[in-house]
């Protein structure tokens, strides 16, 4: 492996212009050439969905990957709460500026300013674009979109349609791929699953794919290849990922020369429905939302059995109000998800198991009646009510933080262009815009502006400034590749041990979820870094894979995914270890202040961590790319 | 409690299948549909055999996934909700339920429970968007819509194509969802431009796909997960008859501009 070049190719000039003198810059590819060049685009999620049908639209060949049956049904679709921009339609003081000021300080001072800019730069434009789309974006009475306010934000500017923007965006953006699927651009690929990154020259040239249906390996080649699928947080199995989210592609990538950025920093999200038995197979997400509206608390005497309508107001801790008075019930999720866990570790949780925490809209019922909170959150009612059997028009929801969201990721420069020459990753996979914490409705906004507004330009760059000979699919190195995932196929079902999928997934969920969690400490890290290699070698030793490759075989595709979690772990383990301080959703109880706030150490830990793999069972190399502030100054993250 | 289950085992698409009778033992009440499943399956490769195949992803009743028929019902028993988001609360100790695949000419059997519902991109592919190109958009607010309108039309597009009307149809007609599309974006101003393009298009790929008519059974409705209306129907009908009677042929493009 050559050496490593972590330069974040940051354009010159003022933040401001940055992107403009990107944009200049680029080299552009004459039309008539772009449909010689071919762009493998994996994922069809909110960035694969939107980058595949840019492409298209400039005419470019694109094929597009998914294992779902069809794009729409990418985990995008499950986003409820809404997605930011900075229009300031409101004029209650939201600014590019502001929006951008706002997402460093979320991420707690670990991300880098100059895509952190852009992104909020692109973020108007891409409103505009989904309403003309047709996306049904909520609306006043004056016809004008509605905004709502979301953590971390003093301002309004998230717009939503009803709890279900993800799926009218995806919508959106998926209407605009078949669009061009019927021009003749995009091809296809469903039900179908990348195993394997192609790489030649020490440029990614291709991918291969498994035919979910039939179980033939398919060799893609191409002139790029962009990775738009979807994060990790699914390594701890219950989470709100949907059920086959997994990070099969990036590891395989990572494998072959990818570093991989931040793998511990994960979101742990403050409002799901609380886990209730052993045969719970994934959590639900009350949309954050609901936090306008909704008052947190927990009763303020330690193992209160009485129902919440019997705990009168004195008895009450409504302590996110207490605690951070001007954020209230809107503090950022890392915040809000510790301290639910803090109060419910004092034995002052709700519910059968204890590990739950009130949001009660008594109040906000009866100051704006049933019906207004009816039509903001009707559907979320719903659903809580469909899965708890409660009903929270009249007793307070019980919730609790689950795993929600992965900003750790592939390394990307600032062009979106991974370590690997010609691999770009797009979306959640990347490691970009959120530093150690995203605040709610960015994640939408930074997967559309990746596939929109971002790619299309510097993937073009690249293809217009590199010389690049086609590799075609009988090419050794994709020979070599798809030997590589039929060994991987053969012996996952030659194991024929006793002990399911399932089972070895749980197990290391529960042990990512013990040590490398809501809070992580130096024993617990070491602990878990023992534990996870042994259940790793038990796993290729005792899995049990039912059938064989040439069908459908759920069982099979299971087996590959948790066989790269269980490696992914082990780095995240590494990494929250080698990060000695607190930030954003990196909590290392080792660095905290009296009252439980983290401490962020920006001596020493001002950087992005970039690990580069070294082969089975080796321990990887640690890069650093250092994070400089000009714009805004790191001081100590309040919220309150 | 204790479930009997007969699950409609297939191999593949042209192999033959069957009912396969199956007993779940300690089903939790607070269980959802699909993670009985799951401890079936669980049981099932314990024991030697292969699992039951079945389609899901979100478990939260959105992505469109899940989807098969309980007791001659698609996405069983209860009104409005999807066979992921449906508990077993709703059931009694001792049950007896029958799954089915959605059975429909286009939507053939890949495995077990799970379906080939590509028909139904085809359909959105042939028409079902608003043709702007990304960068092309006039400003979010340009266009005031009025808040009934929006409503209606997000009414519509909460479809998650899951299938269950085309299965729920005596003919496997597809007209709730395509009439749910035609209409979501029919009510918009953006969507006027194409709109008769659009329902002959989309009408035509239904058709070609082997879909069948409409016969007002609205069983369509009744089941949907979603609530969608069959007034979408009467929507998709009405700019499919404007768009049949008034329209002249498209336009050709004509080169030589630049
Ligand atoms: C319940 C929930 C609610 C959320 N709500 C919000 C919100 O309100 N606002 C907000 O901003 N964010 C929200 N988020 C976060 C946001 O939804 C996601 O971060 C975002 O949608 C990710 O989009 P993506 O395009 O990167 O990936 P995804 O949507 O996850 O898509 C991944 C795609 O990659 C494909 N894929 C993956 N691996 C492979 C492979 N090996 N081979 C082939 N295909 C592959 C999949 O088929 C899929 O098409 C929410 C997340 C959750 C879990
Ligand atoms: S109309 Fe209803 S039943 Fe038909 S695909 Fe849409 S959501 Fe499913
Ligand atoms: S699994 Fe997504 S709708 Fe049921």
């Amino acid at each position: 492996m050559g050496t490593v070049d972590l330069d974040p190719k940051v354009p010159p000039g003022p933040l401001a212009e940055k992107w403009d003198h990107h944009r200049f810059s680029v080299k552009l590819v004459n039309p008539a050439n772009r449909r010689r060049f071919t762009v493998i685009v994996v994922g069809s999620g909110l960035a694969g969905a939107s980058a595949a049908a840019t492409l298209g639209e400039l005419g470019y060949r694109v094929e597009l990957v998914t294992f779902h049956d069809s794009p729409r049904r990418a985990h995008s679709i499950a986003a409820q709460g809404g997605i930011n921009a900075a229009k300031n339609y409101r004029n209650d003081g939201d600014s590019i500026q502001r929006l951008f000021y706002d997402t460093i300080k979320g991420g707690d001072y670990r991300s880098r300013e100059a895509n952190v800019y852009r992104l909020a730069q692109v973020s108007v434009e891409i409103i505009d674009q989904c309403v003309a789309q047709g996306v049904p974006f909520a609306r006043e009475y004056g016809g004008l979109l509605d905004n709502r306010s979301f953590g971390g934000a003093q301002v309004s500017r998230t717009f939503y349609a009803r709890g279900q923007t993800g799926q009218q965006l995806l919508l959106g953006a998926y209407q605009a791929l078949a669009r061009q699927i019927t021009a003749g651009t995009v091809r296809l690929w469903n039900r179908t699953e990348m195993l394997d990154l192609v790489v030649h020259d020490g440029r990614a040239v291709g991918i291969i794919a498994r035919d979910l249906v039939t179980g033939e390996l398919r060799r893609f080649s191409g002139h790029a290849v962009v990775l738009a699928t979807g994060g990790y947080g699914n390594v701890f199995f219950l989470s709100t990922n949907a059920k086959a989210s997994n990070a099969t592609a990036v590891w395989r990538a990572h494998r072959r020369g990818a570093l991989f950025a931040n793998p511990c920093f994960t979101q742990i999200h403050p409002t799901c429905i609380p886990a209730s038995d052993e045969f719970q197979s994934k959590l639900t997400l009350m949309s954050e939302s609901l936090r306008n509206d909704g008052r947190i608390w927990v009763p303020l005497k330690k193992g209160d059995k009485r129902p919440p309508n019997e705990i009168p107001e004195e008895e009450r801790d409504y302590y996110l109000e207490r605690r951070y008075p001007s954020y209230g019930n809107l503090a950022p999720r890392d915040i809000s998800s510790r301290a639910a866990k803090m109060v419910c570790d004092e034995g002052r949780g709700v519910g059968e198991t204890g590990y739950g925490v009130y949001l009660d809209f008594s109040e906000a019922i009866r100051r704006l009646g049933r019906r207004t909170i009816e039509e903001r959150y009707g559907n979320l009612f719903e659903m809580y009510e469909r899965i708890t059997g409660e009903d929270p028009y009249t007793q307070p929801m019980r919730i609790y933080p689950a795993t929600h969201y992965t900003m750790g990721g592939l390394w990307v420069d600032y062009r979106l262009m991974s370590t690997i020459p010609g691999l770009f990753v797009a979306g959640e996979a990347n490691f970009s815009d959120h530093g150690a914490n995203r605040l709610g409705a960015s994640a939408l906004m930074q997967g559309l502006a990746d596939g929109y507004f971002i790619l299309p330009y510097t993937v073009g760059d690249y293809l217009a400034s590199t010389k690049l000979d086609r590799v075609r699919p009988d090419h050794p190195a994709c020979r070599e590749a798809e030997e590589s995932v039929r060994r991987i196929t053969a012996r996952l079902l030659a194991i024929k041990g006793r002990r399911t999928v399932d089972t070895f997934h749980r197990e290391l969920g529960k042990i990512m979820w013990e040590y490398c969690g809501m809070a992580r400490n130096a024993r617990g890290l070491e602990h878990a870094l023992s534990k996870i290699p042994e259940l790793r070698q038990q796993f290729w030793e005792d899995v049990r894979v039912p059938g064989e490759n040439e069908e459908v075989n759920q069982s099979l595709e299971k087996a590959g995914r948790v066989a790269d979690f269980l490696e992914l772990a082990e780095l995240m383990c590494l990494d929250a270890l080698e990060r000695d301080e607190s930030c954003g959703g990196h909590f290392r109880e080792e660095h905290q202040t009296e009252d439980g706030e983290a401490v962020r150490d920006d001596e020493r830990f001002c950087h992005v961590a970039a690990w580069q793999y070294q082969g089975p069972d080796q321990r990887p190399i640690r890069h650093i790319e250092p994070l400089e502030f000009k714009y805004v100054i790191p001081t100590v993250r309040s919220y309150k | 409690m204790r479930i009997i289950l007969h699950i409609w085992r297939q191999k593949h698409r042209d192999a033959p299948g069957k009912m396969v009778r199956y007993e779940v033992e300690d089903v939790n009440p607070h269980m959802s549909f699909l993670e009985m499943l799951d401890v079936l399956n669980e049981r099932l490769i314990e024991r030697g055999d292969e699992p039951v195949v079945f389609d899901h992803d979100c478990r939260e009743g959105i992505c469109g996934s899940c989807g098969f028929v309980i007791n001659g019902i698609p996405h069983g028993p209860l009104r409005g909700t999807t066979v992921c988001q449906l508990h077993m609360r709703h059931f009694k100790d001792g049950d007896e339920l029958y799954l089915e695949p959605w059975r429909a000419r286009a939507f053939p059997v890949i495995r077990d429970l799970m379906v080939d519902r590509s028909a139904f991109d085809r359909i959105i592919a042939a028409g079902g968007f608003i043709s702007v190109p990304t960068g092309s958009a006039p400003d979010g607010n340009a266009i005031p819509i009025p808040k009934e309108v929006a409503e209606l039309a997000m009414d519509a597009a909460a479809c998650i194509g899951c299938g269950a009307c085309v299965a729920a149809c005596p003919n496997a007609s597809a007209m709730l969802f395509t009439g749910a599309k035609i209409s979501h974006l029919g009510l918009l101003p953006q969507g006027q431009p194409e709109r008769e393009q659009r329902a002959i298009a989309m009408v035509a790929q239904m058709q070609a796909e082997g879909f069948g008519a409409c016969t007002n059974v609205a069983e369509c409705e009744a089941v949907c997960p979603k609530n969608i209306k069959i007034e979408n129907i009467a929507r998709m009908f009405r700019d499919f008859i404007t768009a049949s009677w008034t329209r002249r042929p498209p336009v050709e493009r004509l080169g030589g501009a630049g």
